[in-house]
């Protein structure tokens, strides 16, 4: 067990105890390798399954909304700048989450990991200091944790909890090491015929599973416009024009708001790269407005007010 | 029908005169995933793979499938009348498909062709057409569980053959008229050949080690069941994608809707997930599962206890695992059902 | 074989709106070809899927009664997609119906008892079919006393007067129709009818209760029924769930391991009393 489990089960256990809040919602070791569970521990005793580890590749921020009770989260940069954004559009009250805010070591890339072994069955994936451990059915292979780490988690600008009420073990360095800007810039190299054409090869194997959208805490609507059925908005097939649809209009609500927590990627099933568009999103919005979301209570999202003297292009 | 042989170096003359008069589907690498391919050679075949990322239910049930068509226009005199689609106009071959899947099917054919007089003609059609040849699992992932759902790594149960896997060979089981045709001109396997394919399907049998007990769900009254307390917490992590319903073999819930351009129509099903609040909301706002809860319990009480109930003892799981190893959320659904039992 | 999913082309003879908010209009359709009202062979209680090319299908219950010839009878609500069309169309338009789907009333094991029926709103629509049947010349005598009680919000939103008026006026059945709130001139009943059934307290003995209403109506009938001694399996219910198919398939109208449209609609309240409530 590492130290910040250690820790976090002790603090979840006290707080529990005391009555501070009524749930505990981090993660609990999963049943497949490379695979955490969103785990919501309600009593002490349960408070002993709670882990911190670097395949905790969901957005715990997603679990706060519309929940009732007072709830303790566990949350990395990218999870607390969501509930920021969370708190702010008024999906969840400040008073009413006690953040255990940790450090990010870094989420491991499952895709990635499946890659490198292509063919083959993947046992158990353990994190030993800077490697992880892969064990097939018949091999044993020790990888740099570095090389797998998921691309967001690599470009990362607050890997430390922005907002929180205790800070769980210490504060680690800010960034990933990576340059968010680099991820963005293939688009803009291209021209719109390319684009449009890596766009296409980027999204072609979508099955509208809407596992992204579903993991994702920004997509909180009552009625996604892809399930409104009167009138209908999109077709429900897998048709490009669909499925296009539901991906452009899908990161464009989330312009703004969107903290690259990555959480989409992993989700999906078969791969897709999402943040090949989200990301030229956030550095539009982070260079036009001088804006990054979630970082603080107080200013508003750009997109959701308008000013006289707002940008109109991007340069 | 006899065993039969063929030398795996002599496949692709197997495949190749399969493919002159039939549409031959197989598993087959790109990068890290497998997927169906069509082939016409035994260039790209594998032996050694778990399984194909999706199941081949698309085969039979594409997600997105046109039923029906019609002229979009009241003042055309045929117009407004639904034509039904034309049926395959060629079989196809399904090779080295994995019993499971092929398990599957049979499951699947229980609730497709459940009214003799009108079956569901668009899955019954393909179904007729197809020829299903498996190969038998020689390294199942410590995700499959077959053995405790009515199936195994060497399940003969929907295949119109077995291969079995013997390294420079492989056992040809014909299990069908058809598959006893498509063996005609295969030699008779030898003892050791057929003693070798027995061996393996012991080892492979013993190789799966993760299990699911239905015992008491079988026991229990549907209501006792659905108001386990395990209900309560299995969905709190679930976030309600498809992701699940997409992979597993014997979903099969659709949704049916009309698309039109000018002049033309189509009525078109898609498939359809129960983990979708939309599923079950009427028009006038109510919802019979109108939580997270009741929609994660619908999906694991339809596959193990409303199926069994309605399809004589068959259970809508095959134990392949693909739900486990592709739910974000790490829901194991051996873990369910264990728990389900409990 | 037959394909389930392939409507009857049909034509629209005759549309009329049905209640004084304009909300419920009933259509009476004909088959274009004879033979498939000749295959179209249906007992009240089921239901067909009424289907508009290029909007789609709604599930609805058929008003009509076989006796009545071989035209069909559907009141429908304004409320979908589908529906609201169907509102918008016209005498002589042509479309589809599929079915019969589903089970109807189990009218043979009905002989030989007394009948009561109790619907409140629109729900009224395969009690309607069910009346006529009753009431034809060849099935009147197979079944004991009838009662109807039937209730609407006001007098402009019962459906059917005409055939209400012929009830009331006959001998062989006891109608009781009531609308919620006193208005002037009404002179029948006034009450909800929870209410008009605990006054009427009709006898469970050798007797089926067929009752068919808006949730609220069921959820306080219930008690009034009990109260009078009557048992699970002499009450039959007509559930409405989302459907698609229409024929046990697509998998989202089941109520359990059953289906409302294949297994149902049809259900006695003692099955339903062992089944999970989504419905």
């Amino acid at each position: 067990m590492n130290e910040i489990t250690r820790q976090l089960r002790e603090r979840a256990k006290q707080l529990l105890q005391e009555g501070t809040v009524d749930c505990v919602i981090g993660y609990a070791q999963g049943s497949v390798p490379m695979q955490e569970q969103p785990f919501f521990a309600y009593t002490p005793e349960e408070a002993d399954k709670l882990v911190w580890t670097g395949f905790c590749t969901n957005n715990l921020a997603n679990f706060l909304i519309k929940r009732s009770g007072k709830n303790a989260v566990v949350a990395q940069g990218c999870v607390s700048r969501n509930i920021v954004g969370l708190i702010k559009e008024n999906q969840v009250q400040r008073e009413n989450v006690y953040i255990l805010g940790v450090h990010s070591p870094g989420m491991i890339d499952a895709h990635k990991v499946q890659n490198h072994f292509p063919g083959k069955t993947i046992v158990q994936v353990e994190e030993d200091g800077k490697d992880i451990v892969v064990q097939g059915m018949d091999f044993e292979e020790r990888l740099p944790r570095k090389k797998f780490k998921r691309d967001n988690c690599f470009t990362c600008t607050h890997r430390n909890a922005v907002l929180y009420d205790e800070f769980i073990g210490e504060e680690g360095p800010q960034t990933g090491g990576g340059k968010i800007d680099n991820v963005a810039a293939p688009w803009e190299k291209l021209d719109s015929d390319q684009r449009w054409e890596a766009f296409e090869q980027t999204f072609k194997d979508c099955i509208r599973c809407y596992a992204c959208r579903n993991v994702c805490p920004l997509c909180y609507c009552d009625v996604c416009f892809v399930d409104e059925n009167n009138p209908q908005w999109v077709g429900k097939s897998l048709h490009e024009p669909d499925v296009y649809t539901f991906h452009i209009l899908r990161a464009f609500h989330c312009a703004g708001r969107c903290t690259d927590c990555g959480a989409c990627e992993s989700a999906c099933p078969v791969g897709i790269k999402m943040r090949r568009l989200t990301s030229k999103i956030e550095k539009d919005i982070r260079q036009l407005y001088g804006y990054q979301p979630g970082l603080d209570l107080e200013t508003p999202a750009p997109l959701s007010l308008y000013q006289p003297n707002d940008p109109d292009v991007a340069e | 029908m006899h065993d039969k042989i063929i030398a795996k170096k002599d496949l692709d003359s197997f495949v190749r005169s399969l493919a002159q008069s039939r549409d031959v589907f197989a598993p087959v690498r790109d990068k890290a995933s497998m997927g169906w391919a069509q082939i016409d050679s035994a260039d790209n075949l594998e032996f050694d793979f778990l399984n194909t990322d999706f199941s081949p239910k698309a085969f039979f049930f594409p997600q997105n499938e046109r039923l029906m068509h019609f002229t979009n226009s009241s003042r055309d005199e045929d117009g407004m009348i639904m034509e039904e689609e034309p049926p395959r106009d060629r079989e196809q071959v399904l090779l080295n498909i994995r019993p499971c899947d092929a398990k599957a099917f049979c499951v699947l054919d229980l609730v497709f062709c459940q009214d003799e007089n009108a079956p569901d003609v668009y899955w019954k059609d393909k179904r007729d057409k197809t020829v299903l040849i498996g190969l038998a699992c020689k390294a199942p992932c410590p995700t499959c569980f077959c053995t405790s759902v009515n199936c195994g790594p060497h399940h003969e149960e929907g295949l119109d053959m077995l291969l079995v896997d013997l390294g420079e060979d492989l056992l040809a089981r014909p299990l069908t008229d058809k598959g006893q045709e498509l063996a005609a001109d295969l030699q008779d396997a030898p003892q050791e050949a057929v003693d070798q394919a027995a061996g393996q399907k012991k080892a492979s049998e013993e190789a799966i080690t993760s299990t699911v007990d239905m015992s008491k769900i079988n026991e229990r009254p549907v209501l006792e069941e659905y108001e386990h307390p395990y209900f309560d917490r299995v969905f709190e992590a679930c976030i309600n994608c498809g992701t699940c319903t997409f992979y597993c073999p014997t979903c099969h819930c659709f949704d049916i809707q009309d698309e039109t351009q000018d002049e033309f129509g189509h009525r078109v099903r898609n498939w359809d997930t129960c983990m979708s609040w939309l599923f079950t909301h009427h028009t006038s706002g109510h919802n019979p599962r109108g939580t997270k809860k009741d929609r994660v319990r619908q999906r694991f009480m339809h596959k193990f206890k409303y199926m069994p109930i309605k399809l004589g003892g068959a259970i809508g799981c095959v134990g392949c695992g693909r739900c486990t190893r592709k739910c974000p959320v790490n829901i194991d659904v051996r873990t369910v059902v264990n728990s389900m039992n409990e | 074989m037959n394909n389930p999913y392939l409507p009857y082309p049909v034509r629209i003879q005759r549309v009329e709106i049905a209640t004084e908010d304009k909300s419920l209009r009933t259509f009476d359709f004909e088959f274009i070809h004879p033979e498939h009202a000749e295959a179209f062979t249906y007992l009240p209680g089921q239901f067909a899927e009424l289907s508009v090319p290029g909007y789609g299908e709604a599930p609805i219950g058929i008003a009509s009664s076989p006796t009545e010839g071989s035209h069909l009878t559907f009141t429908v609500s304004k409320a979908g997609v589908v529906t609201s069309k169907l509102h918008s169309m016209e005498e002589g338009e042509i479309m589809g119906v599929r079915g019969p789907l589903g089970h109807p009333y189990p009218l043979g094991e009905m002989e030989g008892k007394n009948i009561v029926i109790l619907a409140g709103g629109y729900a009224v629509t395969t009690l309607r079919s069910t009346m006529v049947w009753l009431l034809h010349p060849d099935n009147r005598d197979k079944y004991g006393e009838i009662t109807f009680v039937y209730g609407a919000r006001t007098p402009g939103m019962l459906l059917y007067k005409d055939l209400l008026e012929e009830w009331d006026a006959r001998s062989d059945v006891n109608t009781y129709i009531t609308i919620d709130n006193e208005v002037e001139g009404w002179d029948k009943y006034v009450g909800f009818v929870p209410q008009i059934a605990d006054q009427v307290s009709p006898k469970p003995d050798n007797a089926v209760a067929l009752v068919c209403g808006p949730p609220v109506m069921i959820k306080f009938t219930q008690p009034v029924l009990d109260k009078m001694g009557w048992t699970g399996d002499q009450i039959i219910m007509s559930l409405e769930n989302r459907m698609k198919c229409g024929v046990g398939i697509c998998g989202r109208c089941n109520v359990g391991p059953y289906y409302v449209c294949k297994d149902g609609p049809v259900f006695t309240k003692a099955q339903l009393d062992e089944l999970p409530k989504e419905y």
